[in-house]
């Protein structure tokens, strides 16, 4: 065992924990943080955005030497069938400004950055040490943590658990359930690099620029998922999710996926003579407000992904574990200020500031869309995109049809497709679930 | 659309840099006579193809090039197909990008 006792453990190195970790150490908690990678970042797996606002409210000077990409400066949604995509577009010379609201980041070369200023602000980083349980006393308390080093337990008053998205500790620990396959999505994406002209010319970027494109439709197979194309400096980050749930009942691939989507018309052209330097998974929470689990007990708190906090509507992540993180830590320096007991109690005030933050907020708006999504997936991801794009199809080309004629195929096709009650049902229920 | 030829997985895989902990797999299958459906679905919604169906129609697991995404575990874990944790310390995958 080792002897020493530490204010804080933080189990894990990505956004969530070392936002915990960073904010306790900078108030003088004794904290030890421990990542089972060969370095922070090295386990660790995202698109990859950074939303300024959340790491500013943590290093307030970052972009003085935090490794970013491109700040954003355009967003493409696509609606895509086999061989074309509707794209609405949004672009704006205001997001060239002095300090940009969203960048592009690779997460393994952010995470060992962010790490270096967890150990500046005097927390202890200590790498290739897996977690395997939570030590806990005959009342259930949470007392400290095991690893996998020889004599491995070490005590404290308090663990955040940063874990990540599967939640294995708190899961053997019986303080929540497994992630369950309906509610979560798994992603794959590869690094395609390209020359920094070949990537400015093909989006149409210059300077430190950079863009987003998210397509759904038919490139998910009628399951519920999405695709997404970031620009980063000499490389472009490139990948698809599905619902856990629908890989397993379709008997899709998820590289199969990845392959159909990169073989799209509309995105081929953008990758082609890219070489491809990796290839990576990772789950995705996508159960939204309903999903999240208990988020405090004795002795312990839950943040980021492993307490299941992600917007899926809005692709937000990385800045709720952030914010999810800092606020934690928060709740702990207060409570320790007073002197007073880590408890269920106290720590229920993490609960509280969350609850008063963007990151509950937000997710409580969205609270019915998993259900929505998740249920509805043929119709939102297939027959839609199908229809969408005939109807588009129909409306460019000149062949001589009357336009009259072409509005009535157009509108029988979407009724034959879905009816009428259909169709009506499901802009009802995507209102009432927006709201 | 049928999916691709496997012989593209281990293509990918082959991008990546692993530290393997070789006689410790970090996944193991229940033994069994004949799959399970979840355990079965493993043979595709695998995003690393580490698992395989043996000649003896047995569902096996290599743990040599998995990304630790956790699928395996979310599908199979709590009906005991498999039994599921992260590799020891340092090693696993290692992402140079992430």
């Amino acid at each position: 065992m080792i002897e020493e006792r530490f204010d804080a453990i933080v189990v894990g190195a990505g956004m969530g924990g070392n936002a915990a970790a960073l904010t306790m150490a900078e108030r003088g908690l004794k904290v030890l943080q421990l990542e089972r990678g060969e370095y922070s970042g090295s386990k660790n797996v995202q698109g990859a955005i950074l939303y300024a606002d959340m790491l500013e409210k943590l290093i307030p000077n970052f972009r003085e030497d935090a490794p970013l990409e491109r700040h954003l400066v355009e967003q493409r949604f696509w609606i895509v069938d086999e061989r074309s995509h509707t794209g609405i577009h949004y672009r704006s010379d205001d997001f060239n400004e002095e300090k940009p609201n969203r960048y592009t980041i690779i997460r393994a070369q952010f995470d060992k950055w962010f790490s270096q200023k967890v150990r500046e602000a005097g927390a202890t980083v200590l790498c290739e040490t897996t977690v395997t349980e939570l030590l806990q006393d005959s009342h259930g308390r949470v007392v400290g943590v095991r690893t996998d080093r020889d004599g491995g337990e070490i005590h404290a008053d308090v663990v955040v658990l940063a874990e990540g998205v599967n939640g294995v500790l708190g899961t053997g620990a019986g303080l929540r359930g497994r992630p369950k396959p309906d509610k979560i999505a798994l992603a794959v994406k590869e690094m395609h690099f390209l020359s920094r002209e070949t990537i400015d010319a093909r989006f149409n970027l210059k300077g430190d620029e950079g863009l987003v494109i998210e397509a759904a439709g038919t490139i998910s197979r009628g399951m519920t998922g999405m695709g997404f194309i970031y620009s980063n400096k000499e490389c472009i980050s490139l990948g698809i999710g599905c619902l856990v749930a629908d890989f397993q009942r379709t008997g899709e691939t998820p590289y199969g996926l990845l392959e159909g989507f990169k073989r799209h018309p509309s995105v081929a052209p953008l990758i082609e003579g890219s070489e491809v330097k990796e290839y990576s998974a990772h789950l995705i929470p996508e159960g939204g407000y309903r999903a999240i689990p208990q988020l405090c007990g004795e002795g312990w708190v839950v943040v980021g992904d492993a307490a299941q906090l992600n917007n899926a509507i809005h692709r937000e992540g990385s800045n709720l574990a952030m914010t999810s993180g800092r606020i934690a830590a928060e709740a702990i320096c207060l409570i320790k200020s007073r002197n007073d007991p880590m408890t269920a109690k106290n720590l229920s005030l993490y609960k509280k500031l969350l609850n008063d933050s963007f990151v509950i907020k937000d997710l409580k708006k969205y609270k019915d869309m998993p259900a929505l999504m998740h249920t509805h997936s043929q119709n939102f991801f297939l027959t839609y995109p199908q229809l969408f794009s005939k109807a588009m199809q129909d409306y460019v080309r000149v062949d001589g049809t009357p336009k009259l004629e072409k509005e009535k195929l157009m509108l029988s096709s979407f009724v034959k497709a879905r009816s009428w009650s259909g169709l009506l049902s499901d802009a009802l229920r995507i209102a009432r679930a927006w709201r | 659309m049928p999916s691709e030829p496997s012989r593209r997985v281990e293509d990918k895989l082959f991008y990546n840099r692993y530290l393997v902990d070789s006689g410790r797999a970090h996944i193991k299958v229940r033994p069994h006579t004949t799959p399970s459906s979840r355990l079965f679905s493993m043979l595709k919604a695998c995003p690393a193809r580490c698992y395989e169906l043996s000649d003896k129609g047995h569902v096996e697991v290599t743990v040599d090039g998995c990304i630790e995404c956790g699928t395996c575990r979310v599908i199979c874990e709590e009906s005991g197909d498999i039994e599921w944790s992260y590799p020891r310390g340092g090693y696993g995958v290692l992402f140079k990008f992430g």
